[in-house]
């Protein structure tokens, strides 16, 4: 094991390790042929849409189901045939699945007393942990008592008293509502930056999976699509599905109508005529998919122009307004293909004052629009 | 028209829970309340003369002091708690299955294969058996033909073949409310303890018996009630030497006319089934309101 590791510097400090890992049910093809690593004390998040086969990787990892080929190293040590309870790995799942007939207490000692540790050290131990997660003295309350981020803390605690090498996270945010999930996508991140532990977290939603992440795998149809930092899969997307799911974009299909070096005029079935930068080199008359972000476009006062003159200057009717705060945009129809277009708005408030129906004019960097062959 | 409802409602209401009510307590008190203030009259006297009563407690001196009866007694209440108990141990796997482990048609098909006998009488189930079990039956000559035995064995007769028997009996009612239990418990639960460490006897012994708890609980009741009361089942495979409680009853009260004595030992019976009921919900830490919403 030591010498096929001495050759792979890059995996040395790998918590884990997937390779070649495939799952079929029946005739459906769950996951695919995967491989990746997850660094030591990383946050590593998979995130796609319900359906993507990231649960199935998850139950995998975790060992409640065995893959059909490929190995998965956990720690250093190959998984096959060794059961969950048995794994250096904890989940919390998408509920929690805190146990209702002990309490708080109880919950967080359960993994040690099956590790036989001894009553006065599982009490020391528990204790410290509920203490490290907030929850000092909550040992005797019940699991019906607490709130919705305090079961999340118990749950984590639950696991971290194990001090797995890898804590997989099923989604636990998904039951909250919003306001709590926001405190305690904040809280996750806290935890796992005081614990150092590596955490897998999957989810479908991008912005927990940007928040909170060292890096993101992006999973479509049981293979990852793309893999890296937040910042990279949202500016640098390597494939359609990424530029469309990872945040709100504009996108077009339509064909190339000329090149220009790194750039490519492309036409959309509207009629709208956009630049981007090519992300693989496409010939006029390729078939395009085109992608814009709505931050990207700079809307333009009467008379103001676009800092290069070679970009497009678009105009457009309001169609409707979506102010939420800092993250307000207009959706708006250009004048004449008629497509749809979401701008977001300056965060200064400066375009507060618009209506429906108004004309404006913008326009963007082509750098920062990316097409890809279709 | 708002208010009208308003006003009209809660004598509409009143009169409506009278009617819901009125079958219900038609039945109690016509067919439970009643019958048992006679019985309890009519085992409070003796009788010295035809026609000539007083008040007594003969009968019950009469239970105490026969040691047949009382030994049929506690005989009785032993094997139906050793029934019982079988009965949870040989439910719970079946309804774990039908539970957690089958799915949808399978799941059904389950479901119905415990449900079939129960469209037979309990006469002709309790028949069947004597055909499988005497001694000119099938399983005795099925021994004989494997060489286990020289000649065919008796199988009927015996406290053993009273317990199968009530085991077949009961299984139903022991199925159905541990099936709403188990369905009732989350996987993940389980899922979790097994990620947590534990292995499967802790994971049954410290989550799916405390959370199914109520629901074998009331199975254990319902079954141990049943089993307590039966009277055909144990006299048919049990035969002459069966001795069980409702036997003696019956033969006071039909072969020897003896109602008062008949009265003495059902409230005797009663009573006994009050109490086991009572202390295996105090064994089981259970309240028997919870344990009823189960049923």
């Amino acid at each position: 094991m030591p010498s096929s590791r001495s050759n792979e510097t890059p995996t040395q400090h790998a918590d884990l390790q997937v390779s070649g890992v495939s799952k079929r049910f029946g005739n459906f093809e769950a996951v695919r042929d995967l491989s990746f690593t997850v660094q030591r004390g990383s946050f590593f998040s998979i995130l796609g849409p319900s359906g993507c086969g990231k649960t199935t990787l998850l139950r995998m990892i975790a060992g409640f189901s065995a893959p059909d080929s490929g190995d998965i190293v956990i720690g250093g040590r190959s998984m096959h045939g060794v059961g969950p309870n048995r794994r250096p790995v904890n989940m919390v799942f998408q509920h929690l699945a805190l146990f209702p007939m002990m309490n708080v207490g109880e919950n967080v000692a359960y993994g040690l007393q099956q590790r036989g540790v001894a009553v006065s050290e599982v009490k020391r131990r528990v204790g410290d942990m509920l203490e490290r997660v907030g929850l000092a003295g909550a040992e005797h309350k019940g699991v019906d008592q607490l709130s919705g981020g305090q079961k999340q803390r118990v749950a984590i605690a639950r696991s971290l008293v194990l001090e797995p090498t890898l804590l997989l996270l099923d989604e636990p945010l998904g039951a909250l509502d919003l306001k709590l999930r926001e405190h305690m996508k904040i809280e996750l991140k806290q935890l796992q930056a005081a614990f150092g532990t590596t955490f897998v977290y999957i989810t479908h939603d991008q912005s927990e999976a940007l928040v909170l992440s060292d890096r993101v795998a992006v999973m479509n149809h049981g293979v990852f699509e793309q893999v890296g930092s937040p910042q990279d899969l949202y500016y640098q997307p390597l494939t359609p599905f990424v530029a469309s799911f990872v945040g709100n974009n504009n996108g077009f299909t339509g064909s190339v109508e000329s090149t220009d070096g790194a750039c490519a005029m492309v036409r959309s079935a509207e009629g709208l005529v956009l630049q981007a930068r090519m992300h693989t080199p496409l010939s006029p008359g390729a078939q395009a998919q085109l992608f814009v972000r709505p931050e990207a476009m700079l809307l333009l006062e009467a008379g103001q122009a676009l800092p290069d003159p070679r970009w497009t200057v678009y105009e457009a009717q309001v169609e409707s307004l979506l102010f939420d705060g800092a993250n307000s945009a207009v959706l708006v129809r250009e004048s004449h293909s008629r497509s749809a277009l979401r701008i977001a708005l300056p965060q200064t408030g400066q375009y507060a004052g618009l209506q429906v129906g108004q004309s404006l004019r913008f326009g963007f960097d082509p750098q920062n629009a990316v097409c890809f062959g279709a | 028209m708002h208010a009208d409802a308003n006003r009209n409602g809660p004598l509409l209401m009143r009169l409506g829970v009278l009617l819901l009510f009125t079958p219900v307590v038609l039945w109690l008190v016509g067919l439970i309340i009643l019958p048992h203030i006679e019985l309890a009259y009519l085992s409070l006297r003796v009788r010295l003369a035809p026609r000539v009563y007083e008040p007594s407690f003969a009968q019950y001196r009469m239970f105490i002091e026969e040691p047949l009866y009382l030994q049929t007694f506690l005989r009785t209440a032993v094997i139906s708690i050793v029934s019982t108990a079988l009965t949870l141990v040989v439910c719970f796997p079946v309804a774990w299955t039908i539970a957690k482990i089958a799915r949808n048609r399978v799941r059904s098909l389950m479901f119905l294969l415990c449900l079939i006998p129960f469209w037979v009488s309990e006469t002709v189930r309790a028949l069947g058996w004597t055909i499988l079990l005497r001694e000119s039956g099938v399983l005795p000559a099925l021994l004989v033909s494997l060489g286990i035995s020289d000649k065919p064995p008796e199988l009927l007769y015996h406290d053993a073949t009273i317990v199968l028997g009530l085991v077949y009996t009961s299984m139903l009612f022991m199925v159905v409310p541990l099936i709403s239990a188990l369905d009732s418990l989350d996987d993940s639960l389980i899922e979790a303890a097994y990620d947590l460490g534990g292995n499967s006897a802790n994971i049954l012994r410290c989550i799916v018996i405390p959370h199914a708890a109520p629901g074998i609980v009331a199975g254990c009741i319902v079954v141990f009630m049943l089993t307590l009361g039966n009277y055909l089942t144990p006299t048919l495979l049990g035969g002459k030497s069966s001795q069980w409680f409702t036997e003696q009853i019956y033969s006071q009260f039909i072969t020897r006319f003896n109602w008062e004595q008949g009265s003495a030992f059902g409230f005797l019976l009663l009573g006994l089934s009050t109490l086991i009921v009572y202390l295996g919900l105090r064994l089981s830490g259970q309240k028997f309101t919870d344990v009823m919403a189960r049923t």
